[in-house]
């Protein structure tokens, strides 16, 4: 009972700091968030009370320690359903933005929804808030299969749950509000950057903890990925934002570097992310989940470990290939553009051992759409990392850096790469996490692939064409010496592109939308009678033995 | 340490030590005898059963 008291009071006090904190604030949106803070202790106070076994405590019961024979799924089900809210979330704000690109009045004339607000809300939600509550679900899932062993410090797994949640939120309404440090994927200022570090560190402890338990001698080489995207995303995080607040109860900081020092640390931060947190560890599921969807081991495991290393010693020094051409050293723009390059082939020799797990089993892609997603993810993996080594090379990036062709990579990547992945890991785990037979349709995972697929076509091909012709327009010279073109006749030229890219961004939004629905029928317990994705071909006719004829 | 101290041992023993370990990391799985314990680790994921 006392520790009870303890706990409901240490929220109570919690919520109080931080509504003191909004009562001194400076300005208008560190107040906001200090309420939001303080809704969130005393939801937790709530939750502490009203959950409490009173019974048990008035006859002075001991708590029942968890099942050790037990894997801890309760907040891995809690990661899906927040992968999938934050994912619908994301990508609509992404179809936005789109359109408002194409048509300006869309931004309504309101502060709050102007595409510079808008664009973080985008870029965030969809990685860190549907690719990181992914990240968190399938690690906490991939590590207790592969240790064998159940989830260490079950508290701090559902403070990292919820703390990671409340971190989306406060740096998605403070977008909305301007609140902005002006770093690229690492908007938020730093009081929030200060919590994500607290849940972070959390994150890595329960990570290292189930580890420690492990009771297979060997760490399966997909923890390995997680392991180092914890760790890397971490010292990237604490590094880039380091920063000096102007008032400790307001949200306006100064960020500790200056001039091309800053630059460099941004990007250096910049493509680590894209790295360490939309590379590696979405390999952590690749290597866990083709091999379980295949029903085969991955094709060479030395392979992996080679790939392993080569990542880590080789995508931290990457980073200055964002800065070509300006103020930073030429050396460190062609360092940056050497070490990408030599990125090609690690990123390839993974892609191929991905998909020669499939060797001998190739017909899966046929029957089924969880592999069919899967193979798709990889080749898009194989497609970006491909194009980005050549966006880096500085004779190209002379023509595609600034440009829209730089958006088609990424969302290449990202819609491609990292959002079918993330597609196909959910489609595996929904029925195990709630133990059903299977998903509610196979069929509506098959229509997902192909919107999916197409709209990643539509939108990649309307930016390289938008991008290269943006590129050549602005470099375009006439006779005279002057610039032929305007950069408002470059915008008018890509209004037909930027259309297309809506287009393409709405079917990959239509495709997520059936994704819900048939999670959402699949938790109802609902399977939907239909045709099966391949029929066993027989031939009665032709199946018998051939008996010798009589001439005639 | 200076920083050009710093770069002209970044540029010489880093570089070397750096390389050294990658290369030792890489070789370790290709080392003979591993073969079996490389199996083992990538067959590990089919050993359990699954909410077992």
């Amino acid at each position: 009972m006392d520790s009870l008291v303890f706990k409901a009071g240490g929220w109570l006090a919690l919520a109080l700091v931080a509504l003191l904190a909004a009562a001194v604030a400076v300005d208008a949106p560190f107040a906001v968030h200090m309420l939001i803070a303080a809704a969130a202790c005393l939801i937790a106070l709530w939750a502490t009370v009203s959950r409490a076994d009173y019974g048990a405590l008035a006859r002075g019961l001991l708590k029942m320690p968890a099942d050790e024979g037990v894997y801890d799924d309760d907040p891995i089900r809690w990661g899906v359903i927040a992968t999938v809210f934050w994912g619908l979330a994301g990508l609509a704000v992404g179809l936005i933005v789109a359109l408002q690109l194409a048509f300006p009045a869309l931004n309504l004339n309101l502060e709050y929804t102007t595409f510079g607000r808008l664009r973080p809300l985008h870029t965030s939600a969809v990685i860190f808030a549907f690719g990181g509550n992914a990240l968190i679900a399938t690690s906490f899932y991939v590590v207790q299969r592969t240790c064998r062993a159940r989830l260490a410090f079950p508290t701090l797994a559902r403070f990292v749950f919820w703390g990671y949640q409340l971190f989306i939120v406060l740096a998605a309404t403070g977008y909305l509000m301007g609140v902005t440090q002006s770093k690229e994927y690492a908007e938020p200022e730093w009081h929030v950057d200060l919590w994500l570090t607290i849940v972070w560190v959390v994150y890595l402890v329960v990570f290292v903890g189930t580890l420690v338990k492990r009771k297979e001698p060997h760490i399966y080489v997909a923890n390995w990925f997680y392991l180092s995207f914890i760790i890397t995303i971490a010292m990237l995080h604490i590094v880039n934002n380091l920063a000096i607040p102007v008032s400790i109860v307001g949200s306006k900081s100064y960020i500790a570097f200056a001039g091309v020092q800053d630059a460099l640390t941004q990007w250096w931060y910049g493509h680590n992310a894209v790295a360490f947190f939309l590379t590696v560890p979405f390999l952590a599921m690749m290597y866990y989940f083709v091999p379980k969807q295949a029903e085969r081991p991955i094709y060479s495991y030395r392979l992996s470990i080679l790939h392993f290393w080569s990542l880590i010693f080789l995508y931290i020094w990457a980073g200055p290939h964002h800065l070509h051409y300006t103020a930073l050293p030429d050396w460190a723009q062609t360092l940056g553009m050497v070490f990408s390059i030599i990125l090609w082939m690690p990123s390839w020799g993974g892609m191929i051992n991905g998909l020669m797990t499939l060797n001998g089993a190739w017909d899966k892609i046929r029957t089924d759409p969880i592999i069919r997603m899967m193979v798709m993810a990889l080749a898009f993996y194989g497609m970006a990392t491909f194009e980005g080594p050549m966006l880096s090379i500085k004779a190209v990036n002379s023509l595609s850096h600034y440009t829209d062709w730089t958006i088609g990579h990424v969302h290449a990547g990202a819609l491609g790469w990292n959002g079918m992945i993330i597609f196909a890991s959910v489609y595996y785990l929904v029925p195990r996490l709630w133990g059903k037979q299977r998903l509610y349709s196979l069929r509506m995972v098959n229509w997902h692939f192909w919107l999916a697929t197409i709209g990643i076509v539509f939108y990649a091909a309307a930016m390289w064409v938008a991008g290269i012709m943006q590129g050549l327009m602005w470099r375009e010279y006439g006779a005279d010496g002057y610039l032929v073109y305007s950069f408002v006749e470059t915008v008018a030229a890509m209004h037909p592109m930027y259309l297309i890219r809506a287009a393409g961004g709405a079917l990959y939004l239509a495709g997520f939308v059936i994704m819900i629905v048939n999670i959402w029928a699949t938790l109802a317990g609902k399977v939907r009678e239909e045709k099966p994705m391949t029929e066993t071909p027989y031939n009665a006719a032709a199946d018998r033995p051939i008996v010798a004829q009589p001439a005639e | 340490m200076t920083y050009d101290a710093m770069r002209h041992f970044a540029d010489s023993w880093g570089l070397l030590g750096m390389t050294i370990l990658f290369l030792a990391f890489v070789a370790w799985p290709f080392r003979k005898g591993a073969r079996r314990r490389n199996e083992e680790a990538a067959n590990m994921i089919f050993k359990e059963d699954e909410h077992g």
